[in-house]
């Protein structure tokens, strides 16, 4: 029996003195799968898993804490940092929330740039998954390929608002910059360019490819009252069968008025899942296509009017003498919303990434709950393990595309 | 004398409140007849001690000890198949309970509603594991940080702070950078209680400048090797002296931009 | 091997690298530094897009393992919590002679943003670390400096590892 001391305290004495035959591994919080710390105590009988059991919260940041003691636009950057592959994504579910609370109305520019920034994340979160999903399961060549077509979009977020990774480019009331000259050429040649791809790389390199279906078919079945059971939302959610795309229930910015489709299949597996990734990017790319002409149509505001809440445009706060105190106030004491709650689910490429906010009237939120996708996603894993071969324990993670900022927050 | 400071709620407060202004409160409105709330109403019956609309969505205070009977009445009859969200909330400074809400989601009416529920700080709350497998992780996390017990959960153990952690994270009483145990963790596990002094307290203040910062800042292109006096050579990067071939000498090649 | 013996009080604690064998050493070691993974947070993407297409990490020389046992230098980069603090320190343990640390990231660095009861207020805490490399997330060019930086760093070094001063935590 080994001593516990200082470096290897007592989770490596779990089942130590069995009898059955289970092998116990630890499938640690670092491993090359580009997924982040998860750690998942695996019993394996041969090749077969027994038992999973899910280990989380090596990424735990007090995200949640720190919301209680942040004024509301204080927080909007930590929010970048719990989904941090589609950055916007997680700003707009916490300024939307916000807004709500509020009861403002985004002027129509801020709202046409907002839902572009939207699909722009989603087609990066997407690309980011085909390329860690097929470095996982060995297609190598698939990640530099998905990432030259991220470059380019991470070329336009910056060009937009200057970061590649951690955006912060939507803020509660609206967007705070206007769309650069050339933004919207370069959006055209990015789609035009990630269509191509799309079509004629990774579907040339994996779509029909045997070894890729071989891994990925029936693997992570997933049957759809499972899914509903366990919190499943997104594309785990339609790759089960269930149609629900928070986009078409419960629209929001823009959504209601674009022609899109929502792509669902009954496979219940990865392969299924993937090719709904593949498909929800093409249809991101039409989107899109539909918003381009929306812009030149819009009145140049780009924050909503409600001195309350939201300062005024940089304009006035350098000429009027009210807004600038106006400005001040908020900046130092913060604006401080009605007493009440709110829950907004907005559809994050990850799945539904809702915001509650539980406001006493403070300036700082009185409780704040992040609705993390992954967080449920990464429970179902518990379940879904059971019974796989162990090679294919690391394609089913990669699956269900999750991302540590947001189960450890 | 130091500012009183409450010991019941250690979060950050607003430096400055008007003293006559009073907050206003986000609009309800009563659940209106022949909307799919007001069947999902009538099912519960006496179950619903309040029920309202607020901002879009259905919420409903029932009694704590039946919020299990609640959720599967709910998921059977009315529909709400979804727990999309579970977690508490602290109240115990103000009325000694904590807020315990639950986010469902029906999908075949695309509505969302809200059951909360209080209880009693000491007080355990019923799983509701059984009627919603996503409750699994949700209650394991409303226990590791409000420190709630769940009954009759399938495995009650922390989850995002380690095992051997003391305290619960979420708690008003909790400060955010922490209490002695989180602020020495790292270092007793490590190394040992004995190296507390080799390392150091954290440096929890952001604005904390050392003697060396102004001129040791930031030199770009200058740079010097730990503990040396910083100068104003600039220090190139060169490829390395290799026997053969000198890489360095016709270098001179520069990125003008992006694309 | 004949090496010159320096006197580190006289020069601050430069160590001079003055023979031939000491400049072939150096050069092997420098030009091809093998990172582990150890990627946490968003840093990690970054870090994953210095090695991807546009950035090519490869050219360095380098190649990320996952097994700290052949691996040089370990990039941490993102937050490292105080869960996860432990498991750091056991794969820089695990990690064999020589290596370096590069800290990515202001969470690595100093605990950066979150300044709150489950990070840990800077990685140099549990491990020495060699570059410091801020930003928020770092650029990819800036990774790729600051590697530049320690392939400098390893130059300067003599090739006898007793001699070359870390900064803290050397006798743990």
């Amino acid at each position: 029996m080994q001593q516990p001391n200082k470096l290897t305290p007592f989770f490596e004495n779990i089942n130590f003195e069995r009898d059955d035959n289970t092998m116990v591994i630890n499938f640690g919080p670092q491993h090359p799968s580009a997924h982040g710390q998860l750690r998942l105590i695996l019993e394996l009988e041969g090749e077969k898993v027994v038992k999973a059991n899910p280990d989380i919260g090596y990424l735990h940041r007090g995200v949640e804490k720190m919301a209680e003691n942040m004024m509301y636009n204080e927080f909007l950057p930590t929010t970048d940092r719990l989904d941090y592959i589609a950055s916007t994504a997680n700003n707009y579910a916490y300024a939307a929330a916000v807004e709500k609370l509020i009861g403002v109305e985004v002027p129509r520019r801020a709202q046409v740039i907002r839902t572009m920034l939207l699909e722009l994340n989603r087609i990066i979160s997407h690309l980011f998954f085909v390329a860690t999903h097929a470095l996982d399961v060995g297609a190598m060549s698939v990640f530099l390929y998905a990432f030259r077509e991220r470059e380019f979009a991470m070329d336009l977020m910056e060009d937009y608002c200057g970061a590649r990774l951690t955006h912060s480019s939507i803020r509660i009331g609206g967007v705070p910059l206007d769309l650069p000259d050339n933004w919207i050429g370069d959006m055209i040649s990015f789609c035009d360019k990630v269509e191509y791809e799309l079509e004629h790389t990774y579907n040339a390199l994996l779509e029909e490819n045997r070894i890729w279906k071989m891994r990925l078919e029936d693997v992570g079945v997933l049957s759809a009252e499972d899914a509903l059971s366990w919190g499943c939302s997104g594309v785990m959610l339609r790759g089960s069968g269930v149609k629900y795309d928070i986009r078409k229930e419960e629209p929001y910015e823009l959504y209601g008025e674009l022609d899109f489709d929502i792509p669902v299949s009954d496979r219940c597996d990865s392969y299924g899942r993937y090719r709904l990734y593949m498909e929800e990017m093409k249809q991101s790319i039409r989107i899109i296509r539909q918003l381009i002409p929306m812009y030149k149509d819009t009145t140049p505001e780009l924050m909503a009017n409600a001195p309350e809440y939201i300062s005024a445009p940089k304009e006035q706060i350098m000429t009027q003498n009210y807004s600038l105190m106006q400005h001040f106030v908020l900046v130092t004491q913060g604006m401080r919303p009605p007493k009440g709650e709110v829950y907004v689910p907005t559809e994050s490429p990850k799945g539904e990434l809702g915001f509650y906010i539980k406001s006493e009237g403070e300036p700082y939120a009185y409780r704040l709950k992040v609705r993390a996708p992954s967080f449920y996603h990464t429970g179902l894993l518990q379940e879904i393990l059971v019974g796989t071969y162990i090679a294919d324990v690391v394609t089913i993670i990669g699956s269900t595309n999750i991302v540590f900022g947001e189960v450890d927050r | 004398m130091r500012k009183y400071t409450p010991k019941d709620n250690v979060q950050k407060k607003s430096y400055h409140t008007d003293r006559f202004w009073t907050a206003p409160h986000v609009p309800q409105e009563s659940v209106k007849t022949g909307t799919h709330f007001e069947d999902v109403v009538n099912v519960l019956g006496d179950l619903a001690k309040e029920a309202f609309v607020s901002l879009g969505q259905l919420v409903v205070c029932i009694d704590a000890t039946k919020n299990k009977e609640v959720l599967t009445l709910l998921r059977d009859e009315c529909g709400y198949v979804q727990c999309s969200e579970l977690s508490a909330v602290d109240y115990l400074a103000k009325d000694g309970e904590f807020e315990i809400f639950y986010q469902l989601l029906n999908i075949s009416e695309a509505s969302r509603m809200r059951v909360r529920c209080r209880i009693k700080e000491g007080e355990a709350i019923e799983s509701i594991t059984s009627v919603f497998k996503s409750a699994n992780f949700a209650e394991r996390e409303m226990f590791d940080m409000f420190g709630i017990y769940v009954n009759n959960h399938p495995y009650l153990k922390r989850i995002l702070m380690p095992e051997d952690w003391q305290g619960h994270p979420l708690l008003k009483t909790y400060p955010l950078q922490g209490d002695e145990f989180a602020s020495w963790y790292e270092v007793d596990k490590i190394f040992g209680k004995e190296y507390r002094d080799i390392i150091g307290p954290e440096n929890r203040d952001p604005s904390r400048i050392d003697q060396n910062d102004t001129k040791r800042f930031s030199r770009v292109g200058y740079e010097v090797p730990f503990g040396a006096e910083p100068t104003d050579t600039p220090t190139p990067i060169e490829y390395s002296e290799t026997v053969l071939v000198d890489y360095n000498k016709d270098s001179g090649k520069e990125l003008s931009h992006r694309k | 091997m004949a090496q010159h013996q320096v006197n580190y009080a006289s020069t601050a604690g430069l160590p001079i690298a003055l023979t031939s064998v000491d400049k072939l050493v150096n050069w092997g070691r420098s030009n091809s530094l093998w990172p582990l993974t150890y990627g946490l947070a968003c840093c990690a993407i970054e870090m994953m897009a210095t090695g991807a297409s546009r950035y090519d990490f490869d050219r360095f020389g380098t190649i990320f393992r996952a097994s700290p046992r052949q691996a040089d230098v370990m990039i941490l980069a993102g937050t490292l919590s105080k869960k996860h603090a432990e498991f750091a320190r056991r794969l820089y343990d695990q990690m064999s002679e020589p290596k370096w640390v590069i800290s990515m990231g202001s969470c690595a660095n100093t605990g950066g943003m979150f300044n709150t009861y489950a990070t840990v207020q800077g990685v140099d805490r549990i491990v020495p670390v060699d570059i410091y490399l801020p930003g928020c997330a770092p650029r990819p060019e800036t990774l790729q400096y600051a590697l530049m930086m320690l392939q400098k760093k390893i130059r300067r070094e003599s090739a006898d590892m007793k001699k070359n001063q870390k900064q803290n935590l050397r006798l743990i």
